[in-house]
């Protein structure tokens, strides 16, 4: 693909450093935890709540977002030094609404269920705060490498929030996890569903007491 | 009567916020006073007021299958509906900045009041969000005028309500990890509680 030999440039020259050097990895790992977009810089609720009724549709969503992260915060990247900085607001969303419409068309194309089941929620991802937050934090001001690690290291981080929570309305309110159903399997047979799960407010619920949960493992307190 | 009906409908019962999560990041982000809450509401509504219906005249005469038919017969079959999020996006960004220019010439007090929100609604989920679900909804365009104008509003009572119970809360001994965002979105599961009793009533 163009973008391997679009990066080459840069890894040689920092050949000093490793790929994945104790800096390098803080990109990846920091988001994970203490510096969770989530939890922590509060960004990209909207989508975070409305599509984590179950776990399928946010497994799709999460990859989704991972690659509309690490693909724009590559692009922008690498033109931080061309673009001028009065247009740079429209320059980033017109780079992430194409690779939204790109994620929306191969998900309409080969996934026609789950394009049904996300449906406004996908176009949604151009205003996912993440990305817009990292494209002017990072990508506007580092080498293309660290970028990509920096998408990962977000995307990773959206990701396991949502998929706790997707985890916990699924388990909940259908009684399954990716449609299998886990307390039948385990041999209770009528496991009351809890119907608070499968409304919104489950979600606010659910990501509330995550929240205070990781909040306080990490001793992070909001003023 | 219909209009009526749709409007009730997208502020109270499909409200952006408890129903369907749009413009979060707002609005957990500036939620902290009744003052600035009143401002950035204020300025949802206007901007939403004119590119819901800004966006259905770019769907029916530009996007939509057979919509370019007005451009001679070769375009009769032309379907651009996969520019529809960038179009949309630049449609609202244009207008966001449209709004802004025009507030500062006419009303320099208004613009001080609400100039500073204008260029962060730009990414508001909720904008995007409601010329999404209009597309979705089929709506034409005196409806999805009101539907701009109403979810709007739904998305400023939204607001103005957790920035009032979000003052009073600074006197409350909240846990140390449950500050700020935790609570906010416990507070708001309850807001939609009460929200949710909206359900069924038809007008």
């Amino acid at each position: 693909m163009a973008t391997e030999t679009l990066e080459q440039p840069v890894i040689k020259k920092d050949r000093s450093e490793g790929l994945l050097s104790k800096r390098r990895r803080r990109f990846v790992t920091d988001p994970l935890n203490d510096d969770n977009p989530i939890t922590v810089q509060v960004l990209g609720i909207c989508s975070a709540l409305a599509i984590t009724l179950k776990m399928e549709p946010t497994l799709v969503m999460s990859i989704a977002v991972l690659f509309v992260v690490v693909f724009s915060n590559l692009i922008i990247s690498l033109f931080r030094n061309l673009i001028p900085n009065r247009v740079r607001i429209i320059v980033q969303l017109a780079v992430i609404a194409s690779l939204v419409t790109l994620v929306n068309e191969v998900l309409k194309a080969y996934y026609y269920d789950m394009y049904k089941v996300l449906s406004v929620y996908v176009g949604l991802i151009i205003t996912n705060c993440i990305i817009m937050g990292r494209l002017e934090a990072f990508a506007m001001g580092n080498k293309a490498w660290d970028s990509i690690l920096d998408g990962f290291g977000s995307g990773f981080g959206y990701a396991w929030i949502i998929l706790a929570v997707a985890f916990f309305r699924e388990l909940f309110g259908f009684g399954s996890l990716f449609g299998f159903e886990v307390f039948k399997a385990i041999g209770i047979e009528n496991f009351p569903n809890n119907g608070l799960m499968v409304t919104p407010i489950g979600a606010f619920m659910i990501l509330g007491i995550i929240i205070w949960i990781q909040r306080t493992r990490s001793g992070y307190v909001e003023q | 009567m219909e209009l009526i009906s749709l409007g009730v409908r997208s502020i109270f019962i499909e409200n952006m916020v408890f129903a369907y999560f749009l413009g979060m990041c707002s609005y957990l982000a500036v939620s902290k006073k009744v003052s600035t809450a009143v401002g950035l509401g204020l300025a949802v509504i206007f901007v939403l007021t004119i590119t819901v219906p800004a966006n259905w005249l770019i769907k029916e005469f530009i996007l939509r299958e057979g919509a370019l038919s007005w451009m001679g017969a070769g375009f009769a079959t032309v379907d651009l509906t996969f520019l529809q999020f960038i179009m949309f996006i630049a449609i609202i960004a244009a207008m966001v900045q449209l709004v802004e220019m025009v507030i500062e010439k006419l009303s320099p007090a208004l613009y001080g009041s609400l100039g500073i929100f204008l260029p962060l609604i730009a990414v508001n989920c909720a904008i995007l969000g409601s010329s999404l679900f209009m597309v979705q909804k089929d709506l034409n365009l005196i409806e999805s005028t009101v539907y701009g104008f109403s979810s709007g509003i739904g998305w400023f009572l939204a607001i103005i309500a957790l920035a009032a119970i979000r003052e009073k809360l600074k006197y409350s001994n909240v846990p140390d990890g449950l500050k700020g965002l935790g609570i906010t979105m416990l507070i708001t599961g309850l807001m939609g509680l009460a929200f949710m009793s909206f359900i069924g009533i038809s007008i």
